[in-house]
């Protein structure tokens, strides 16, 4: 490809002179522009170096429209920000105002390689492809792919160590026949007496030791105790019988995609997920009534030990969170 | 000869008598690239993500990409005593304690978010003009490989300080690949290192956004680049501009001066933006629990869209012998992402295949002249901007007193109705602006003049369009349909006859066009 230049054979447009071209007076001033913008570059480095330096952390300016702003935070922006924006303006003026704007002609050539080297690179491959002799060598060809099929496990294998298998780790949690509820967080177990109609309490199960508590565990066992008016509910008799004196539990993790369903709506009795927008009725037992959840929260069967604290029946019955392959219940 | 013009001789004889370098660099610098302001939006690109590659390596020289917890005794007193993962701990004290920290996190996220606006811009320009045609459909290609690289370092670029909003965004990830048929379990497992958020996920992360990707992001665009240099760049149609030529500055020195300033230009302006609009602050969202969450949780910008798919899909679980598929997940943030970005990278091949044009186009397509491919580029920004305000939703609905419900609605039904509507509406608008140009070409542009004539009549006074306005508006193609005959000359039925039925269709459609003026038009309107 050649890139000779010929001038712009241009029969109608004229190239037009720019002020610079024509006027010294202007072609000074020009010259002084792209000056003056380097010098506001200087000027933002200077100020960068300053705002570093001189000012301290805790300094904070009050700018309008902006409020109370750091003021090296800003020095330092505001600074690197001109020392940067006005060498560009500068380039470019200069490029645009005095350097030569004539516009000129590069060729083009088809892409195409002319039919005597495709000819030869075709001889050149088949004579290579024959100098292989893999068509001969029929040993060499099986063992070969046999060789290639097998170097391709090692990578995968290696890759085996970076994590446990699943085991039951997602259809299982911490809340057990007997556990106790305890708030979260607070880690404090809870009096059924205490809840009064329309609270709310996030809780979790209670544990050994409750500051050791790993992040996978935090995130399938939280809970939400909610208490209605039990003649709120409408309920099958079976999962009425997992509520306790009007208090409900349902899995905090969204069954959708694992989000902590956080807003609940008095009015409504309605819990929101801030996610996907899943909105779950709490006195129908969590059913979805909007959104794109597909299940109800599990719910908690719960009931109250010996000294009237709040504690678990039972394990939830299915797996909390959001779906996977070998979950195995409706 | 002066001394710095010997010096400079002596150091380039030393270099070319090595490698005869002489011979190319002089090619190179006469190279020519055509002006045209769209044409910058890939410089933006480029340049920030230069940024990126200088703001980030500042943060990892302060950040620990590790999810050990540590107690916080930073300066910032609200979490003071709190239990936090490290990498959060060590956001927090780049934002505070390391003087231009919080300015390099800032340029950092704010050129991240420029980067994917000018990719999804120079996309568009490439695809309304008809840019990606042959020969540059193996560019094309690269152009969608770097938008999904983008999409995949971003998302792990916000994950990384670990706080409450971006550990939002990984449940949501681990529960789309927890989703995945078969092995989805599995490899969330090895992923995060155990059950989700597991113990090895940041660390791992932390690794692909600095090395592996940035590394496929600079061999691609590498590539990307260079064929743009080999294959030269394609020019808007004007007078003195061919298929077989190419016009403007060359690269020495009024294009490397314009272009090597605006790489400044635009670092800039991302500083300025960066010293004055916050952006993630992280501190007030807290340390990543999953037991926590905060309203009005989002993603980047570019993530929106495919939130706003998730969000949006109707409540569809199967569940068969003992098995779990979440069709509400799988479709939205897989099946259909996955046809997007297929349909996007094979589009040039079936373009060519619909208008059977396989010749070589340097000239650029005006957007009018081809108004079923501009039709097709607004019904899909049509499809994404509905996912992305229903990504939105809550934020609409808090910000404009609306029911989120009816928002969601809006979209579940929209995303079906409006693009093809605005395929409609674009194609009838291009085929308008089409007559115009032939109006204009006719009569000439309306002067305001009224005259009144001697028995009475009122005209205006038309003014002809200058002679470079006039080449402009004939110098596309007119559009011709493909015509494959069903049957061949015996009457018997081609094989492939329903392929090729299609072909005939698309083709149909595709040429739709208003007919150019001819000659003998021109001639006949002289005489009036």
């Amino acid at each position: 490809m050649s890139n000779e230049l010929t001038p712009n054979e241009n029969p109608v447009v004229q190239h037009e002179p720019r002020a610079t071209d024509t006027n010294p007076k202007a072609e000074k001033r020009a010259e002084q522009q792209v000056a003056i913008l380097f010098g506001l570059s200087a000027l933002g480095s200077i100020l960068l170096v300053y705002s570093y330096v001189f000012v301290t952390k805790d300094v904070f300016i009050f700018i309008p429209v902006m409020g109370n702003q750091n003021a090296q935070q800003l020095g330092i922006g505001i600074g690197m920000a001109m020392s940067l924006f006005f060498i560009g303006m500068a380039a470019i003026h200069w490029a645009k105002t005095l350097m030569s704007d004539t516009e000129v002609v590069n060729h083009r050539h088809e892409f195409r390689s002319s039919d005597q080297d495709r000819e030869e690179f075709v001889q050149t491959v088949k004579q290579g492809v024959a100098g292989v002799q893999l068509g001969r060598r029929k040993l060499i060809k099986r063992s070969l792919g046999a060789a290639i099929g097998l170097f391709a496990v090692p990578p995968v294998l290696l890759l085996r160590d970076l994590g446990p298998l699943p085991k039951k780790q997602l259809e299982t949690t911490n809340w057990k026949p007997g556990t106790r509820l305890v708030t979260d967080p607070g880690n404090r177990p809870i009096l059924a007496s205490d809840l009064e109609v329309g609270a709310v309490v996030q809780v979790l199960p209670a544990v050994e030791n409750s500051d050791e508590r790993p992040l996978s565990d935090i995130a399938k066992d939280p809970v939400l105790l909610i208490r209605l008016r039990p003649q709120d509910f409408q309920l099958t008799p079976e999962k009425f019988a997992m509520t306790h004196d009007g208090i409900i539990a349902f899995s905090k993790i969204c069954s959708h995609m694992g989000c902590a369903v956080a807003l609940y709506e008095q009015q409504t009795k309605h819990l929101l997920c801030p996610c996907h927008q899943s909105t779950f009725d709490v006195p129908r037992g969590a059913k979805v009534i909007f959104g794109p959840a597909a299940r109800p929260l599990p719910q908690l069967d719960i009931t109250v030990d010996s000294e009237g604290y709040l504690i678990a029946r039972a394990a939830f019955s299915e797996p909390v969170g959001p779906s996977f392959w070998e979950r195995n219940s409706q | 000869m002066t001394p710095a013009e010997k010096t400079i001789g002596t150091v380039a004889n030393y270099v070319d008598e090595r490698i005869g370098a002489a011979g190319w660099v002089k090619k190179s610098l006469n190279k020519v690239f055509p002006d045209h302001w769209s044409f910058m939006l890939g410089e933006v690109c480029m340049y920030s993500f230069i940024i990126l590659l200088l703001s980030g390596t500042f943060l990892t020289f302060w950040f620990d990409p590790s999810q050990r917890d540590v107690i916080y005794e930073g300066v910032y007193a609200p979490l003071k005593g709190l239990k936090m993962s490290a990498a959060y701990a060590s956001t927090l004290d780049i934002s505070f304690e390391v003087r231009g920290g919080l300015l390099m996190r800032q340029i950092h996220h704010w050129a991240a978010n420029i980067f994917m606006a000018a990719i999804v811009a120079h996309l568009l320009r490439v695809f309304f003009t008809g840019a990606f045609r042959k020969p540059r459909e193996f560019n094309w290609i690269l152009g969608i490989l770097l938008l999904t690289l983008g999409f995949v370092e971003g998302l792990f670029g916000y994950s990384l300080p670990d706080d409450l909003l971006s550990g939002t965004g990984l449940r949501i990830t681990s529960a789309i690949i927890q989703a995945i048929p078969v092995v989805g379990t599995y490899i969330s497992f090895f992923l995060f290192g155990g059950a989700f958020p597991g113990v090895g996920f940041i660390p791992r992360i932390f690794t692909l956004h600095v090395l592996l990707i940035p590394g496929a992001f600079l061999a691609v665009i590498t590539i990307h680049v260079m064929l743009v240099w080999y294959q030269k760049h394609t020019q808007f149609p004007g007078v003195g501009r061919t298929e077989k030529n190419v016009v403007g500055h060359p690269i020495l020195p009024v294009y490397m001066a314009k272009a090597g300033g605006f790489f400044f230009v635009v670092f800039g302006v991302i500083a300025f933006l960066s010293a004055i609009a916050s952006i993630n602050p992280i501190w007030l969202y807290g340390p990543y629990t999953p037991g926590q969450i905060s309203a009005g949780s989002q993603p980047d910008w570019y993530m929106g869209w495919l939130d706003g798919l998730v969000r949006m899909a109707p409540p569809l679980e199967t569940h068969a012998f003992g098995h779990t598929v979440s069709w509400n997940i799988l479709i939205p943030a897989l099946i259909v992402p996955g046809i997007v970005f297929t349909g996007m990278a094979l589009y040039p091949f079936i373009e060519s295949w619909i208008t059977g044009d396989k010749r070589e186009h340097h000239l650029l397509d005006r957007p009018r002249n081809v108004p079923n491919r501009t039709a097709l580029g607004v019904m899909s920004v049509t499809f994404v901007m509905v996912a992305l305000i229903n990504g939105g939703n809550d934020i609409f609905a808090t910000n404009f007193s609306l029911s989120i419900n009816e928002i969601m609605w809006f979209s579940r039904i929209g995303i079906f109705v409006l693009p093809p509507l605005a395929f409609i509406i674009t194609k009838r608008l291009c085929l308008s602006l089409q007559r115009a140009d032939r109006d204009l070409l006719l009569h000439g542009t309306e002067t305001g003049r009224l005259l009144r004539l001697p028995h009475g009549e009122f005209v205006e006074v038309h003014a002809p369009i200058s002679a470079e306005k006039a080449f402009i508006l004939q110098s596309h193609e007119q559009a011709t349909s493909l015509e494959i005959e069903e049957v061949d000359s015996r009457g018997v039925r081609r094989p492939g006859s329903f392929k090729n039925k299609i072909q005939r269709r698309l083709s149909r459609a595709h040429a739709v066009a208003v007919p150019k003026v001819t000659d003998q038009e021109l001639k006949e309107i002289e005489h009036h």
